[in-house]
C-alpha cells in the first residue's frame, strides 16, 4: 500500500507531467486562461489517464512484448516496434468511446467537458504517460496508480496557472511580453516552485 | 519560386511555430538542454513533419473526412517508428536520453497542425516544402535555446569545452539554473518578448486597459 502512495505522490508532485517534463503545453498554455474551463479539462483529463494507461499496460504486457504471444502459438514474437501505433490508437479510440459513452449515460458532464474531450487525443501528457509507464515497467495496479497520479499533477497545474492567469490579466505587463510571454515566465517561475518537492524522498 | 521561398522561410521569423502559434513546446523545453540531444530531436522532426505532409497530401483525394483524423494519426505513427527505430539501431545512446520525446513526436501539434490545415489543401510538393520550413522554424528555437542553455550551464557546446569551468581550473562559474526545467520557460518568454519588440504586430492586446491616470488624481489619494 505505502509503495502505491509514494507512486502517486510522486507522480502528483515530484514529477509533475506539466511542470517537470513539459508535457501537454499546448493545451496547457492555450486553455488556461479561465478557472472554471480549465477544472473542466483537468478532470477529462484525469478520466482518460486512469483508463488509458492501463489499456495500454495489458496490450503491451499480452500482445506487444517479446514472448507475450505465447498463448496463440507464437513463442517468439517480438511486437514491440509496434508499439506507438497501437498506443496511440487506443488513446484515440478510448477517447472516442469515452465521448460516446458520456452523451448516452452522462449528459450533464459531457455538456461541461465540451470541446475537451476531442482535444485529449493530442494532447501529449496522455501519450506521455503511456510511454513512461512502458519505459519504467509498471505492472498493472502500478499503471492504474500511475496514470491517476499523472492525469492528478497536470489538472493541478493547469488549475493553479488558471488561477494566475486570472489575477495577471489586470497587471500592466510591458508590451511585447503581454500574452504568451508573461504566461512563460509565470509557468517557468511556477516550475521552480514545483521542483522544491524533489527533496522528498519517499 | 518566391511561393517556395515564403512556404520554406517564413515559418523561421515571422510565423514562427513556437513563438506564434504555441505549437509543439512541450518537446521544445524537455531535451534543449544539451546541444547534442536538441539536434537529433531538430532532424527527427523536419523530418517527420515533411515526410508526413508529403504523403498525407499525396491521398489527400482519397481521404473520407470524417476519419482523416486517424489516416493522418497513422500516417505520422508509421514514421515516428520509422524514427525511433534507426535511433536505436545507431545512435542508442542518445535515444535513452530523448527518452519517451522521440515517441511523443506523433501528438506533436506541428506536425498535425500543417498536415491539418495545409498538407489537405496543397499538392504534395509544396506540402513537402511547408513540412521542412516549419522544421526548420522549430529547429531555429530549439537550437537556440540549445546553445544558450549548454553555454551557459555547463560551459559546453556539443560536448566541447568553450567557457573553462571553475571546476576545472578555469575561470566560468557554470549557471547550473540553465540546466534545470524552468529556465527554458524563462528563455522562451524572453525569446517571445524579444521577437516581439522586433515585430510589433505580433503584440497581443490587452483584455483590460488600466485607465490613465487623471490629473490630481494622486493628489487626491494623498488627502485620504
Amino acid at each position: 500500500m505505502e509503495h502505491y502512495l509514494s507512486l502517486f505522490i510522486k507522480a502528483v508532485f515530484i514529477e509533475n507531467m506539466a511542470l517537470a517534463f513539459f508535457l501537454g503545453m499546448c493545451t496547457f498554455i492555450a486553455v488556461s486562461k479561465k478557472i472554471k474551463t480549465a477544472i473542466g479539462l483537468g478532470v477529462a483529463v484525469i478520466v482518460v489517464q486512469v483508463i488509458t494507461v492501463p489499456a495500454n499496460n495489458l496490450i503491451l504486457n499480452y500482445l506487444l512484448k517479446p514472448g507475450a504471444l505465447a498463448w496463440l502459438g507464437f513463442e517468439d514474437v517480438d511486437l514491440t516496434f509496434l508499439g506507438l501505433l497501437s498506443y496511440i490508437g487506443v488513446i484515440a479510440a478510448i477517447v472516442q468511446i469515452l465521448e460516446m459513452a458520456l452523451d448516452k449515460f452522462m449528459p450533464s458532464l459531457y455538456n461541461a467537458l465540451g470541446v475537451f474531450l476531442p482535444l485529449i487525443t493530442v494532447n501529449c501528457a496522455i501519450m506521455g504517460a503511456s510511454l513512461f509507464m512502458v519505459e519504467r515497467d509498471y505492472n498493472f495496479s502500478e499503471s492504474v496508480v500511475y496514470g491517476l497520479g499523472a492525469g492528478a499533477g497536470w489538472a493541478l497545474a493547469i488549475v493553479l496557472l488558471a488561477g494566475i492567469r486570472e489575477r495577471l490579466k489586470y497587471s500592466d505587463v510591458p508590451d511585447g511580453l503581454k500574452g504568451l510571454g508573461i504566461t512563460f515566465i509565470t509557468v517557468g517561475l511556477m516550475s521552480l516552485g514545483f521542483m522544491s518537492f524533489s527533496g522528498v524522498s519517499l | 519560386m518566391s511561393e517556395t521561398k515564403k512556404v520554406l522561410l517564413g515559418p523561421i521569423f515571422s510565423n514562427n511555430p513556437i513563438a506564434l502559434q504555441i505549437l509543439g513546446i512541450c518537446s521544445a523545453l524537455a531535451v534543449t538542454s544539451n546541444l547534442k540531444t536538441t539536434v537529433t530531436m531538430c532532424i527527427a522532426l523536419t523530418l517527420v513533419t515533411a515526410c508526413s505532409s508529403f504523403f498525407i497530401s499525396c491521398v489527400r483525394n482519397h481521404i473520407p473526412s470524417s476519419i482523416r483524423i486517424i489516416v493522418q494519426m497513422t500516417i505520422i505513427a508509421s514514421l515516428v517508428i520509422v524514427v525511433d527505430q534507426f535511433l536505436k539501431a545507431y545512435a542508442f545512446q542518445t535515444s535513452k536520453q530523448l527518452s519517451v520525446f522521440v515517441g511523443l513526436i506523433i501528438t506533436n501539434c506541428i506536425v498535425m497542425g500543417r498536415a491539418e490545415a495545409y498538407a489537405m489543401k496543397n499538392g504534395p510538393v509544396m506540402s513537402f516544402m511547408d513540412g521542412i520550413g516549419n522544421g526548420l522554424g522549430y529547429s531555429a528555437m530549439l537550437l537556440s535555446l540549445g546553445v544558450i542553455r549548454e553555454l551557459l550551464g555547463s560551459g559546453k557546446l556539443f560536448g566541447v569545452t568553450i567557457l573553462e569551468t571553475i571546476a576545472d581550473g578555469g575561470w566560468y562559474m557554470p549557471n547550473g539554473l540553465m540546466l534545470l526545467p524552468p529556465s527554458a520557460f524563462f528563455l522562451i518568454g524572453l525569446i517571445i518578448w524579444g521577437l516581439r519588440a522586433v515585430k510589433k504586430e505580433q503584440v497581443e492586446q490587452d483584455e483590460y486597459k488600466i485607465a490613465p491616470n487623471t490629473t490630481g488624481g494622486s493628489a487626491h489619494s494623498h488627502g485620504q
